[in-house]
């Protein structure tokens, strides 16, 4: 590593450590705005004055904002995230416990996501004004578009209510619930690991709607910018070189054109990896879905200070650990950055 | 054409407001007799036109009152009376779809003119003195867009109280960045453009530069910007009533229409199928306006 090398890490890290701050400070803010005592939300309503008092003190409310902010982030660097009001644990562990879920579901979702955005994304740019690019372009707008949390209710009421075809809300139909251990809480993984085929089923059959659902809304995503960043390379010289040079339209498009804009796609589909969450948010409650999303809706409604500021926190960092992805993946795959 | 105007009128409602942007307005009228030839912009000009005009005559449009419940009635499907049918209190739907338009465009137009003016004063300010005011003011601006804006919604909204007003101010809290950066972007085009320097040497204060030369001219973008976000203010203003922190009933929001359609959906389908087409119809009206304003005003796009 060279020192022009080790001063851009440098600058990177510098760069992550104010945002975090920045999110931490943004996360105290909203901690403090909050309607809700956290000293009545430990000692209850009936707490006398003493121990009101003790707990005011023990949480550190009569030192002024900024010690408080201090603590706050002590706090946070020691991994002590406190305790959720509303289910007495800690609330790292509630969330440790209902991660796994969304993230099965995000993944499945932008498995579809991209899987069917940039082979459609690169058909409308090689049709480009044709009647595919059109259909093809409408179909996005339309993800663009759709309410999220509505699309999941039609399409309960059309493929669960009228055909029957997929399982209603959760991740397992009642009857298999708790049948399996769940060492890993991905429920798929664990009913292999199990060898039971029956839950295995059931899970893929109470999946595949949000999945599809929350996929459609990153595809249409993923297919806008494969769309234009194909036809920016499209447009270039060295596409018409290689098609005078004889080479077949689809050897052209996807040796030269698509590996020039893999790279480019790696961001996109990381970012479209984190946007899932907030579509995920949403997705989870129409179906029931015992996830993060829920988890932080309930605590919200609620007004669990602890666990609101915990989420949000573990949102923004997930976020930036995507961007650095993105960035890190970047320098790996395109050679002009080596 | 009429319908055009009346599209644009919002939009263009801030610049005529300061007194200058004459040019800028001539140009937005002659970019909309354009738009209105591409078919899909012509189809949200009137989109947005019917959106406008369903607001302003709610009361002569709607077929009965959006509120008044009628037990007897509940949940009857569409008919010649109750064209998108009644809800479990035996409210008609299409009235309360026709008065929600009220408080759709009431959020677009509130966060409309709180972000234009923040992004605007953020991203000029921020562009014109550059050095360690634009570091920090930009960093701030990369830890909002750091988030995705329904998180910081929902955040946002926990911490100041569910409501309508509270969701229009936290929507609005998250939806300037976009408009800073795009500010600060145009600002640092023409900072050092010859008109800038010669009223700086005229004797101009910093103020008076930034509000009369830099802002006016970030404007035109910056109203695009904002089109094209509306689509997703409304689709996040729809989002928090659906999870009970909006707009609360009986207030006949679209989003919260369909959180209450929620628990009847699978016997009832037009519950929620009717404010949802109305949500997916606006949406779609706004992004195809934004693009459509988009490709008319940049002559490099494409």
């Amino acid at each position: 590593m060279n020192a022009t090398n080790l001063q851009a890490f440098a600058r990177q890290a510098a760069t992550i450590l104010v945002t975090l701050i920045g999110l931490l400070a943004l996360t105290f803010c909203i901690g403090r705005l909050m309607p809700v005592d956290p000293v009545r939300a430990i000692v209850g309503e009936e707490a006398d004055k003493a121990t009101y008092e003790m707990v005011y003190e023990r949480l550190g409310m009569d030192k002024p904002v900024y010690q408080q902010f201090l603590r706050y982030v002590g706090d946070i660097a020691t991994g002590d995230f406190g305790t959720s009001v509303r289910t007495g644990k800690p609330v790292i562990e509630d969330i440790g416990r209902v991660l796994p879920a969304t993230i099965e579901l995000a993944t499945i979702a932008i498995l579809c996501g991209a899987g069917l955005g940039i082979p459609l994304g690169i058909l409308a740019a090689v049709r480009r004004n044709r009647p595919t690019d059109h259909i093809i372009r409408f179909l996005t707008l339309l993800g663009h578009s759709m309410p999220i949390f509505w699309t999941g209710m039609i399409g309960l009421i059309i493929f669960y209510a009228a055909l029957g075809w997929v399982g209603g809300g959760g991740r397992l139909s009642d009857y298999n619930v708790g049948l399996i251990d769940e060492p890993t809480g991905f429920l798929l993984i664990d009913a292999l690991l199990a060898g039971d085929w029956e839950v295995f089923w059931d899970g893929v059959n109470h999946l595949i709607l949000p999945a599809s659902i929350l996929g459609y809304s990153s595809m249409a995503y993923i297919t806008r910018m494969t769309r234009s960043f194909m036809l920016d390379q499209l447009n270039q010289e060295y596409i018409v070189t290689a098609r005078v040079k004889g080479l077949s339209t689809a050897r052209t498009i996807w040796r030269h054109a698509f590996a020039n804009i893999r790279v480019q796609l790696v961001t996109i589909v990381a970012l479209a990896y984190g946007g899932l969450l907030e579509g995920a948010v949403l997705i989870e409650t129409v179906f029931s879905w015992p996830g993060f999303g829920q988890y932080m809706t309930n605590n919200m409604l609620v007004g669990d200070m602890n666990a609101v500021m915990t989420c949000v926190l573990i949102v923004g960092v997930i976020f930036i650990a995507l961007n650095l992805l993105s960035d890190l993946l970047y320098k790996i795959f395109d050679p002009r950055t080596r | 054409m009429m319908a055009g105007t009346m599209a644009s009128s919002p939009v263009t409602a801030p610049v005529s407001a300061r007194g200058y942007g004459t040019g800028a307005l001539g140009r937005l009228g002659a970019s909309l007799a354009r738009l209105m030839r591409d078919p899909s912009t012509g189809f949200a000009v009137i989109v947005v036109a019917i959106l406008l005009l369903t607001a302003l005559f709610a009361p002569l449009i709607a077929t009965h009152d959006p509120i008044l419940v009628d037990l007897p009635n509940a949940l009857k499907p569409p008919s010649g009376a109750n064209w998108f049918g009644t809800d479990e209190l035996g409210r008609d739907i299409f009235s309360r779809i026709v008065y929600g338009s009220r408080i759709t465009l009431f959020i677009i137009v509130l966060v409309s003119i709180i972000v234009g003016p923040l992004g605007l004063i953020v991203g000029a300010t921020s562009g014109y003195f550059g050095g360690w005011v634009d570091t920090v003011m930009m960093r701030i601006t990369d830890i909002f867009l750091s988030f995705p804006s329904l998180i910081l919604c929902l955040a946002f909204v926990a911490a100041l109280g569910a409501g309508l007003e509270n969701a229009i101010v936290a929507i609005a809290l998250t939806s300037w960045p976009p408009i800073a950066r795009l500010a600060r972007a145009e600002t640092l085009t023409f900072r050092n453009a010859d008109y800038i320097s010669a009223s700086r040497m005229q004797g101009a204060s910093t103020l008076r530069i930034i509000g009369k030369s830099i802002i006016p001219m970030c404007i035109p973008s910056v109203l695009v910007r904002i089109t094209l976000s509306m689509a997703s203010v409304i689709l996040t203003a729809a989002g928090l009533g659906f999870l009970g922190l909006g707009a609360q009933p009986p207030l006949p929001e679209w989003g919260a229409m369909i959180a209450t359609g929620r628990n009847y959906m699978l016997d009832s389908w037009w519950l929620v199928t009717f404010p949802g087409l109305t949500i997916l119809l606006v949406s779609l009206a706004f992004n195809l306006l934004g693009d459509g304003l988009r490709d008319a005003l940049d002559p490099k796009k494409h």
